[in-house]
């Protein structure tokens, strides 16, 4: 090669081998709490998804026999108000919480891409207008859209992640517009354009593919608030309605026992909500660290 | 000062024995320094050359103790007597600024933008000596007086902002020399300067050097500022120091093969020969030019901010020539490109390529049109998207205007273009993370001509390369040229290269044309007085020449005015 390049040999760039993505991974593991949040995570799901396959409960029926239950052996967390196994319960709402969370955070991040994208990419006074929009829309307190709107419709599961979709993609857009603000002027971009490229291609093509670590890094702490969220509105009891649940509806629920002494009933699902949230924020961190390419070329 | 050559007798301020300096990264440690050994003695220049990733600024930062925390020095570097590698924070502390200071590249990032000026250099002063805060002020605006600062006790409340770069350089150099140090280390200090402004900050580092005995240790790439500045010179490849000596000795009779070679690869100013019958002849006058500017203006902003960046501007590029558009930064020539590729619409004016008005075109024609032009910009690192492989950037033209190419169609031609600009098939499956600066460009250069157009626009394209790498990169350009006879627009603000690469030259200033014609007669005998002070502010590398070259621009400068 050298024969190639002579006299500028001297040149040299990054050796070839060391992927960007494997450098990524080394610096997430290097992020020793983003590993333990994956870790979480992915216990967590195991737990809810493949859990109910090895300890099946009855989550439908009322078993008005076995009411009240402290943990023992046939009931590992005990029993509910209406009898249903509290551990099989756990993983039964944590699958709709975790599958809320993870929907509603990508749908609005997916939400948020497309508008920060365009608005950036387009500039102007396009860009004032649908930046004012999402001004007005932070302006309003989420969780307040959030209580009325479920008030008023009584979502289940996928209603739910679309409300929950709907109001929180407004930061995300605000995150990948500046991004876009700046990928819009560089050099391939402008290339592109110059040789007669569209600007639905410059954006596909080369604005969002270059936005991604953003993407991904505001998509996982979407993720977290969503699960947040989701809790909340189902503690006030206006979230997933009987006999489905979530963790937030399981808090709710177990809030008059607490006073009596069943604590079986309110710290498991309070502790997994602070768990899988504190983990996915985990992630985030450790994937920022891991997309930042700035300290390569 | 002591003549050229001749280092005065004395201890040295700075030594450094077999300098050694290592980085820890992702991927591995990386030597970046070996056994460096040097010396500089007060009031003697010694400029430290080399290309990029030589270690050269490494050198400079490990002699001011400001090595990065993945960095491991060993050896030694004493400046006046005191050891710096392995110094704690507060034997450093007592030196820089006192002993050595450092003027740094960049004089819009060495500035706080929140302080005045005046306060700014106060504040070096009373970091070091304990005078009151009032006679701080007054010696901060004597020191701006002495760096050529106008009107300094006005200017010395303006914020960093309201000056020119070059004059944010003069306060930086006055923040360096307010505790008359005994040793000044330069770091590329012109770089970031038009060559006008070059000439004036390397006159002043010149005579505060002369008038004070100071040592200075000048980090550059630049064989010019080298030739104009320098006593002695030290060439660094890959981390070692190839070759040492007085100026005249390494830039006239270089030792090394390696000296010889990036002196070979410097593009020379030709100033001083009678006009030879210009080899590139004139251009094909009388055919319909590939593009043409006619009364292009363009104002951005609206209302009272608005800039006018072109004013009136007639630009014609004829197939198969080269022009060149020279001139400073802020003259308009990158606007003038960007308006020749459509990016920028003029608000007066028209733009015609290849014979069609781009204003009438329709979008779907226009675009159409754009398949016969070829870009490459800049950046060898923001022209590449680093998501992509150099196969599907190559490829990128051909997705857009040769939509029925099948896929092993399509590869054939990115192989072709990719051996065309001269590089192994091998590298179009790479990232262009993994390519170096020159190969990157080259790579850039290969998309943009895959679809073989009529009309090259090239902005900068070699100027963020080395001397030997911009050489490649200018060779396969010509050679591509007079194979596919493309026309190109070539703008640069390096007048040598121009006038080696170019048949026709237009030099614009603030927006407006100075002059134009064909590169041997214009930048030979050049009709307006600004062009004539742009060549003669270029820094030649020949200390003789060059010697001569600042007298004369010296004399016509003092002439006038007096």
């Amino acid at each position: 090669m050298s024969a190639v390049l002579s006299p500028g040999q001297i040149e040299v760039g990054e050796p070839a081998g060391v992927t960007g993505l494997r450098l990524a991974v080394r610096r997430f593991r290097r992020n020793r709490l983003a590993v333990v949040g994956l870790g979480v995570v992915v216990l967590f799901v195991l737990f809810c998804f493949v859990g109910p396959v090895l300890y099946p409960t009855d989550q439908t029926h009322t078993a008005l026999h076995a009411v009240n239950l402290p943990p023992s052996a046939a009931h590992l967390l005990g029993t509910d108000a209406v009898g249903h196994d509290e551990l099989g319960r756990l993983m039964y709402g944590g699958k709709v919480s975790l599958l809320v969370g993870l929907a509603a955070g990508a749908l609005a991040t997916v939400i948020g891409m497309a508008w920060g994208a365009v608005a950036g990419y387009a500039g102007g006074w396009t860009d004032s207008v649908m930046m004012r929009v999402v001004d007005a829309g932070i302006a309003i307190p989420a969780l307040f859209v959030l209580l009325v709107v479920s008030a008023i419709l009584s979502p289940g599961i996928w209603g739910m992640i679309a409300i929950l979709g709907c109001v929180s993609w407004l930061v995300p857009s605000r995150l990948i517009r500046a991004e876009t603000l700046t990928l819009k002027n560089r050099d391939y971009v402008l290339t592109l354009r110059a040789i007669g490229g569209t600007h639905a291609r410059a954006i596909t093509r080369h604005v969002l593919p270059n936005s991604v670590s953003t993407i991904v890094v505001a998509t996982t702490f979407q993720i977290a608030d969503a699960i947040m969220l989701v809790a909340y509105v189902s503690y006030l009891g206006l979230g997933i309605r009987p006999p489905a649940t979530d963790w937030g509806g399981m808090l709710s629920a177990g809030l008059t026992a607490a006073y009596s002494g069943r604590w079986w009933l309110i710290v498991p699902p309070g502790v997994a909500v602070i768990l899988v949230v504190c983990a996915f924020n985990a992630i985030g961190d450790g994937l920022r660290d891991a997309f930042d390419v700035r300290g390569r070329a | 000062m002591s003549a050229k050559g001749g280092p005065e007798v004395g201890a040295p301020i700075l030594d450094v024995t077999d300098l050694g300096v290592t980085f820890g990264t992702d991927t591995g440690d990386v030597a970046a320094v070996r056994g460096v050994s040097l010396a500089v003695r007060p009031g003697e220049t010694l400029a430290l050359v080399g290309e990029s990733g030589s270690g050269k600024s490494t050198v400079a930062l490990a002699a001011m103790g400001l090595l990065p925390g993945n960095a491991r020095a060993s050896g030694s570097a004493t400046i006046a007597g005191t050891e710096v590698v392995g110094a704690s924070d507060g034997t450093l502390a007592g030196l820089r600024g006192r002993t050595v200071s450092m003027v740094f590249q960049e004089p819009a990032t060495a500035l706080d933008p929140l302080t005045r000026i005046g306060s700014q250099v106060a504040e070096v002063i009373r970091n070091h000596r304990r005078v009151s805060a009032a006679d701080a002020r007054r010696e901060a605006v004597e020191l701006l007086r002495r760096v050529g600062i106008p009107d300094p006790e006005r200017r010395a409340s303006a914020y960093p902002f309201q000056l020119s770069g070059g004059q944010r350089q003069r306060v930086v150099i006055a923040m360096a020399i307010a505790n008359e140090p005994a040793l000044l280390i330069a770091d590329e200090p012109t770089t970031a300067l038009d060559v006008t402004v070059q000439a004036e900050i390397l006159d002043l580092l010149r005579r505060l050097a002369a008038e004070s005995g100071t040592g200075v240790l000048l980090v550059t790439h630049n064989m010019g500022v080298v030739a104009d500045f320098a006593d002695r010179v030290a060439v660094m490849l890959r981390g070692e120091i190839v070759e040492t000596g007085d100026v005249e000795k390494v830039l006239l009779r270089p030792g090394h093969e390696y000296t010889r070679r990036l002196l070979g690869a410097v593009p020379r100013l030709v100033v001083d020969e009678p006009d030879p019958a210009h080899p590139n002849g004139s251009a094909a006058v009388g055919t319909e030019p590939v593009v043409d500017l006619r009364g292009v203006s363009v104002v951005f902003g609206r209302g009272r901010r608005a800039v006018r960046a072109l004013d009136d501007v007639s630009i014609a590029v004829h197939p198969g020539e080269t022009v060149g558009l020279v001139g400073e930064s802020g003259s308009g020539k990158s606007t003038a490109a960007r308006v020749a590729l459509g990016l920028v619409a003029p608000s007066a004016g028209t733009v015609s390529l290849f014979g069609t008005d781009l204003r009438r075109a329709r979008s779907r024609a226009r675009r159409a049109l754009r398949a016969g032009i070829g870009v490459v910009l800049q950046d060898p690192v923001a022209s590449l998207d680093a998501r992509m492989s150099v196969a599907q950037c190559v490829a990128e033209p051909l997705l857009i205007h040769r939509r029925g190419l099948s896929a092993r169609e399509r590869r054939d031609r990115v192989a072709d273009a990719l051996e065309r600009v001269r590089l192994p098939r091998a590298l179009a499956d790479r990232a262009p993370r993994e390519l170096s600066g020159g190969q990157r460009q080259r790579v850039s250069l290969a998309r943009a001509l895959v679809l073989e157009p009529r009309l090259l626009v090239a902005d900068e394209p070699t100027s963020a390369l080395d001397v030997s790498v911009q050489k490649t990169v200018l060779d396969v350009i010509t050679d591509l040229q007079g194979e596919l006879g493309f026309a190109c627009l070539f703008v640069s603000h390096d007048l040598a290269v121009v006038q080696q690469f170019a048949q026709r030259v237009v030099v614009l200033r603030n927006g407006r044309i100075e002059e134009q014609g064909s590169t041997g007669s214009t930048l030979r005998r050049p009709e307006t007085d600004y062009t004539r002070r742009l060549l003669a502010a270029v820094p030649v590398p020949d200390p003789v020449l060059q010697r001569q070259r600042r007298a004369d621009r010296l004399a016509a400068s003092a002439g006038p005015s007096a």
